[in-house]
């Protein structure tokens, strides 16, 4: 166990490291560009054996298909983005998705459409949970909303990836990328996993095919159904979320990443008024946690979604809770984020006009 | 097509299946040459004894079906993207030996970024670029290879390259690069023998050298480009016979064949 003052996108790097990363394909951009320049400079470092392959791409979509063809093989591979790359990399993970091939995307969320710019906000949430590229797929969504998730989430994505053979993706802000904190590794070995699918030469096997060509109607019906059945298991099995001061609360806010650590505060300062506020942060933003929170909206309480978009969690939480006169909205855009006074100045004018 | 079945079956009685070919018959039109590079490939494959080792990786044209025929391991690569799926496999299993067939749209339009980058890095990876100066999978569109002046479904009064630029030549750009090892280029359908009425199959012959060629720059480490200038006559709306003329004729001259980059001197050998 070792304890270190981090910033969140080292420690999403050695956490990938320490959890076994094989091949890093890289493509800079700011704000998730200490990601790549942690790991190469501790590429080719005794420290971590496993660590094979750190290479800079040419683009977005040259390093995502580095990933596939490099993780078809059985390989841990990661590669990280910011918004503008990561609307490259759906080409790629549309592909691995259809091809069942595990590879980790790590997305640090910035500013705007277009080229935005470098703040923290959360208008990838829909791209990054609901599919992102061509065709029907899903990919199964981290959001960690401390240095000490970053440093963790790389792990449970890659299990979570091996264990469905499906994309993972951490989905990250530019707040939490460049925030700094104290964090702890646990010493624990890498995960081994089991590669019987792997294409690495038909040698006394029968060969491998890693395709996503099905032109026949019927086996693109057999391919997409299978997709769906796995999807649903993932549904059934993987959703995660945390609840704080949620037992007694008639108002919950509903926030991940780093605005999910202000509503906490925005909570203890209501909890101070008198008002029984409680948070519910979504750990997984696919599958999205609905049956916690339908647990939740079993008593009538208000849900106030704050997020850094113009809403898009918020269509979520409105399916889980059902009643969408019980379900308000805080945004805010731009790389700005809400003060703690603004979310609670808000919240009291929307419980007024309910 | 009967005709071409049975010679097959004829080939295969005397000479065997080759372990490297499966027993699907091609889905290539009547005339391409797609099926006798797979057949080169797959002999040579055979030859050195690599099927075992082999990823292919699967591009996107008429080449997208490579892995029913070419008895390996098969990955699917994006668009164009095959030579940076062959570089993830090749920098995490440098003991595979990996290999993708593109055509000219997929290789030199859509994956021209990544083509030029692997052969720049000199990833020891193989590929064959079929250049039949057209996008045949699509229906005969303009491709960045189509001669000045060729007729096709996006060019229907002749390419004018003053206007879509000049045709794009893989091999002399590659062979500008320092890393790459082999850069060859080949002619491969039936040659006219002038005033003979006849054919000569010297281009498939010198292609299953240069293919070996390829193949064993890979495995000295090198990155080896094979440019196989082939016909399309579907696309091209000519008989199989006036494709092979033009090939020679025409597309020979606006891509010369010849050795653009051996380091190793695997020709001389």
């Amino acid at each position: 166990m070792t304890k270190e003052f981090t910033k969140g996108n080292e420690a999403l790097a050695y956490g990938a490291l320490k959890a076994g990363l094989n091949a890093y394909f890289a493509y800079p951009i700011t704000p998730s560009s200490e990601i790549p320049e942690t790991l190469a400079k501790e590429f080719g470092s005794h420290r971590y054996p496993d660590f094979k392959v750190f290479l800079q791409a040419a683009s977005e979509l040259e390093a995502i298909s580095m990933v596939i063809g490099a993780a078809s093989t059985g390989a841990k591979v990661m590669t990280a983005t910011s918004g503008p790359g990561f609307s490259l990399k759906q080409e790629g993970m549309s592909y691995a998705a259809a091809m069942e091939v595990p590879i980790l995307v790590v997305n640090v969320n910035r500013a705007g459409p277009g080229l935005g710019n470098l703040g923290p906000e959360q208008s990838d949430y829909f791209q990054a949970t609901k599919g992102g590229g061509h065709g029907g797929y899903r990919n199964i969504v981290l959001a960690p909303n401390s240095v000490q998730e970053m440093a963790t989430f790389p792990r449970l994505a890659f299990s979570l990836a091996f264990k469905y053979r499906n994309p993972a993706v951490i989905l990250a802000d530019a707040f939490i990328g460049q925030l700094k904190e104290d964090i702890t590794f646990p010493d624990i070995e890498p995960e081994k996993f089991e590669t019987p699918w792997a294409t690495t030469g038909a040698r006394g096997k029968e060969r491998h095919l890693i395709l996503s060509l099905h032109l026949d109607f019927e086996e693109q019906n057999k391919q997409s159904e299978d997709l769906r059945r796995k999807y649903e298991k993932i549904d059934a099995a993987e959703q995660r979320a945390e609840s704080y001061l949620t037992d007694d609360a008639d108002v919950v806010f509903v926030a991940y990443g780093v605005v999910s650590r202000l509503c906490k505060g925005v909570v203890n300062r209501l909890r101070d008024t008198g008002v029984r506020a409680g948070l519910f942060r979504p750990i997984t933003l696919s599958p999205f946690p609905y049956k916690q929170l339908s647990k939740l909206a079993e008593a009538k309480r208000r849900f106030e979604v704050v997020e850094l978009n113009m809403g898009q969690m918020v269509y979520d939480v409105k399916l889980a809770v059902g009643d969408a006169s019980r379900v308000g909205t805080i945004q805010k855009l731009g790389g700005l984020l809400p003060t703690t006074g603004e979310i609670i100045r808000r919240t009291q004018e929307m419980v007024a006009n309910a | 097509m009967p005709r071409l079945v049975n010679a097959r079956v004829e080939y295969e009685v005397k000479l065997g299946r080759l372990p490297t070919l499966t027993e699907k018959e091609t889905h290539y039109c009547p005339g391409c040459e797609h099926g006798t590079l797979t057949r080169l490939i797959a002999s040579t494959l055979d030859k050195l004894n690599l099927r075992e080792k082999t990823v292919l990786v699967d591009s996107v044209g008429c080449s997208v079906f490579a892995h029913d025929y070419i008895n390996t391991d098969a990955v699917q690569a994006p668009h164009g993207r095959a030579p940076a799926v062959m570089a993830g496999i090749k920098r995490v299993r440098p003991d595979l030996v990996v290999f993708a067939v593109q055509g000219d749209g997929d290789a030199v339009s859509i994956g021209l970024l990544e083509l030029v980058n692997a052969a720049n890095r000199g990833e020891p990876v193989t590929i064959f670029l079929v250049n039949n100066a057209i996008y045949g999978m699509t229906g005969g569109q303009m491709a960045p290879t189509t001669p000045a002046g060729m007729v096709t479904t996006t060019s229907p009064y002749g390419r004018d390259v003053s206007y879509t630029g000049q045709p794009l030549d893989a091999s002399r750009l590659l062979a500008s690069l320092d890393a790459p090892s082999y850069v060859r280029r080949v002619v491969l359908p039936l040659e006219p023998i002038r005033d003979t009425g006849l054919y000569s199959a010297r281009g498939s012959l010198e292609c299953l050298k240069v293919v070996e060629n390829a193949f064993r720059v890979q495995l000295m480490g090198g990155f080896s480009f094979v440019e196989v200038v082939s016909t399309c006559n579907i696309n091209w709306k000519m008989s199989v016979l006036e494709s092979k003329k033009y090939a020679w004729e025409v597309l020979a001259k606006t891509f010369p064949p010849g050795v653009y980059k051996d380091k190793f001197g695997v020709e001389k050998v």
